[in-house]
């Protein structure tokens, strides 16, 4: 079952459409990519699933029920455009919010000390915000948005600000969320982080969806009939009609290529006739980068 | 819901109460404000206090000798013989206040009189030196006229006057009044009304253009709605508002008030030592002081009666009145500040929107204060009426009676306004807070205005 849904949203700011006809369907326990390029309507979308503006039409559920003012308190939203009171002291202010999301203080207290001292940062509860580097201050915004342990985590840029180290920390802390039974969505420029962490996605593009379903398999159908086929030591793979070598690359002893086989042509033949070309140590389709995905589905619409 | 907008009223009050600039403030203004009023009391109380000698020289004639009157501590002394030049440079040394010279223009040209000193002479000496050379040249003059009897006519048909103002309202009752103490509650509630609708209105700005210039408005929203955030704020800033405000007047009288019993016991002492000094006079220094001590007894008197209908103010009306503008006309103005804060992304733009703010809130202080002058005036009713400059100029009106109706109508406009205003803003607030580096203009906000939730 979907844990949260999002059926034929519209928004329109303006003469402007933010959103036309957007649909998404996020499974329980699952990390959703919400991808796009800069002005696609992510945030926009991300704000209506927060209520902090309206759609002019279309419906929303979570949890099968459609949603209500009440459940920002099972929604945790962590914006891009995210600042902290500079002239406030750190437990404070995290305190501050923890209130807001409806916790009382008491139990506020208590996993805010949980969380300070499992991202290490418990010495600097007392200490202003001005004080912190960019990094702790995305730690301490983390905690504020996982502490009232919601069922569904809006992550929006998350790893800017970080540092590789702590980028491997975060990205680990919302891998462990996931398994406590958080549902996440992920909106992101950084493809990569898209590949290792999503399990679906949908791609925005000018307020409508060109893409969406599950990562892998849209890298196999992005796929478009391309193999890379790896040789030890000096090999040739003969050009043949029945396939077409994009690329040649020679490392360490082996010898990498990759190429497309022609439509109507069976893997198996190729393969053959690989075999007296040399000793193969691996043949598999080549997916292409979630990057390149984007990219190219992004300009064969522009 | 409502627990939400208390967390977030609760922030807003503790950190700006608990902020070194608000408490020092807090401290600081009162005793700044004491000292206003009790330095220049004190100064004038010292002026009028001192013991002057005043020399008077007459440029050949004769003709005021012994016609200003001594008071309780000025002392005219006629020298003779004397020029002016002479003494110019040395009466200080001479243990003279000044030297008041006298040209023989002066029955024709009423100028041709000076009084020199080192300091600024107090506006009492003058009018006292005014007043008795007027009157004895009105009496040369009449004496020109060879009237019998004179001095006896002029005796009779001296008289002084003093118009006691008399209230009556609708019902008929009638409560004796002062001008001068509805002035100054005219005066008093215009400024401090507009003072803090001002200051606190713009503490809302620049809370709200803080929280969108940290970028941490989107954080908040997404557990409240933007509304309760903006009123959290309002009403918190609203709170603190209210406690300085408190403490500055608890501050200040007591400050003033120890202040100004210390000085008034002071002064007591000297005047009964020197009263003790001019019973030993003789009779007839007597007969000139003489004018002198009713005076006293009359500005005492005065004071009483001041007292009397100071406390015939109404005060009931007064107060309520006060704090029911307070409330709307700060609600009405911290929301188009709110406003404006959420429409600029840093506080160097706001001000092509506080323009058209600033304007009603100066004109009503303008016309508040024309409103002590004249409190019946068109302008004044008409602004007491509409609900941008209402709370200011009619709080000045006040005190010089107002009819019920249009305190009724001014009221209910009022309140309309002030729920209109905050929806307004409110709808503004809304989009602008999520809206960046995008410069604002009136159109755009009217655009915002218009957008669905």
């Amino acid at each position: 079952m979907a844990l949260f849904e999002a059926k034929n949203v519209t928004k329109q700011y303006g003469t402007q459409l933010a959103l036309d006809n957007v649909s998404i369907s996020v499974p329980e326990k699952c990390i959703f990519g919400l991808l796009g390029p800069n002005g696609a309507g992510k945030t926009t979308l991300i704000r209506i699933i927060n209520q902090i503006t309206g759609p002019d039409s279309g419906e929303l559920f979570l949890e099968g029920k459609k949603l209500k003012p009440d459940d920002v308190l099972r929604i945790g939203y962590l914006p891009e455009e995210r600042g902290l009171y500079k002239k406030m002291k750190v437990g404070e202010q995290a305190l501050y919010f923890a209130q807001l999301k409806g916790l009382t203080k008491a139990e506020a207290m208590k996993r805010l000390r949980y969380w300070f001292n499992k991202l290490d940062i418990a010495e600097w509860w007392g200490k202003k915000v001005e004080e912190l580097s960019k990094g702790m201050q995305q730690k301490v915004q983390f905690i504020t948005t996982v502490l009232h342990e919601p069922k569904l985590i809006i992550f929006d840029e998350p790893f800017t600000g970080f540092d590789p180290v702590n980028t491997n920390i975060i990205k680990n802390e919302i891998l462990f969320l996931r398994e406590m039974g958080s549902t996440i969505i992920f909106s992101t420029h950084n493809m990569e982080s898209v590949e290792e962490l999503c399990d679906n996605i949908t791609l925005i593009n000018k307020a409508k969806t060109i893409l969406e379903g599950n990562v892998d398999d849209i890298r196999r159908q992005w796929a478009a009939n391309e193999y890379e086929i790896v040789f030890e030591g000096n090999a040739v793979l003969p050009e043949q009609e029945k396939i077409n070598i994009l690329k040649r690359h020679d490392e360490n002893g082996r010898t990498r290529i990759r190429f497309r086989i022609r439509d109507g042509i069976d893997t198996n033949d190729v393969l053959g006739n690989a075999l007296v070309s040399g000793r193969i140590i691996s043949f598999n389709p080549a997916l292409p980068s979630m990057n390149e995905i984007f990219i190219r589905v992004v300009e064969s619409r522009n | 819901m409502m627990n939400k907008v208390s967390v977030i009223i609760k922030r807003e009050y503790l950190t700006r109460v608990r902020k070194k600039s608000f408490i020092i403030m807090t401290i600081l203004a009162p005793l700044l404000m004491a000292l206003l009023i009790v330095v220049p009391t004190l100064l004038m109380m010292n002026q009028e206090q001192d013991y002057k000698k005043i020399a008077v020289i007459e440029d050949g004639t004769d003709l005021f000798r012994g016609k200003i009157g001594n008071t309780k501590n000025l002392e005219f002394v006629y020298l003779e013989g004397i020029r002016i030049s002479d003494l110019k440079n040395s009466f200080e040394q001479a243990g003279y206040y000044g030297i008041l010279y006298i040209s023989p223009e002066i029955i024709t040209t009423p100028n041709a009189i000076q009084l020199l000193s080192k300091k600024q002479p107090p506006i009492g000496m003058l009018e006292h030196i005014e007043k008795s050379l007027e009157k004895e040249i009105e009496k040369q003059k009449l004496k020109a006229y060879d009237i019998e009897n004179l001095d006896e006519i002029m005796k009779n048909v001296e008289t002084r006057v003093s118009i006691q103002t008399i209230k009556i309202d609708d019902s008929g009752n009638v409560k004796e009044t002062s001008t001068g103490v509805a002035m100054a509650l005219a005066y008093i509630g215009g400024f401090l009304m507009y003072m803090l609708v001002f200051m606190f209105g713009a503490q809302v700005m620049r809370g709200v253009i803080e929280e969108k210039t940290s970028r941490v408005v989107e954080v908040i929203v997404s557990s409240v709605k933007p509304v309760q955030l903006m009123m959290g704020k309002i009403i918190g800033i609203a709170l603190v508002g209210l406690t300085q405000f408190l403490i500055w007047v608890f501050l200040t009288i007591a400050i003033a008030g120890s202040l100004k019993s210390t000085v008034l016991q002071k002064s007591d002492l000297q005047e009964l030592s020197r009263d003790a000094a001019r019973s030993l006079m003789a009779e007839e220094t007597r007969v000139q002081t003489a004018t002198s001590i009713p005076e006293t007894d009359t500005r005492i008197s005065e004071f009483g009666k001041l007292f009397e209908t100071a406390m015939n103010q109404p005060w009931g009306l007064i107060i309520i009145s006060f704090i029911f503008y307070f409330i709307t006309g700060y609600l009405l103005y911290a929301s188009i500040f709110a406003a404006i804060g959420s429409a600029v992304d840093n506080e160097t733009e706001t001000q092509q929107f506080m323009l058209p703010v600033t304007i009603p809130i100066i004109l009503g202080l303008m016309v508040a204060m024309g409103t002590m002058q004249n409190p019946e005036s068109q302008l004044s009713l008409w602004c007491s009426i509409i609900p941008l400059t209402s709370p200011i100029v009619m709080i000045a009106r006040i005190p010089f009676g107002v009819p019920y109706w249009q305190l009724a109508l001014s009221m209910g406009l009022m309140v309309v306004t002030f729920a209109a205003f905050v929806w307004m803003a409110a709808k503004i607030y809304r989009t602008g807070i999520l809206m960046y580096g995008k410069k604002t203009s009136w159109k755009e906000m009217w655009k915002w205005l218009r957008y669905s939730g």
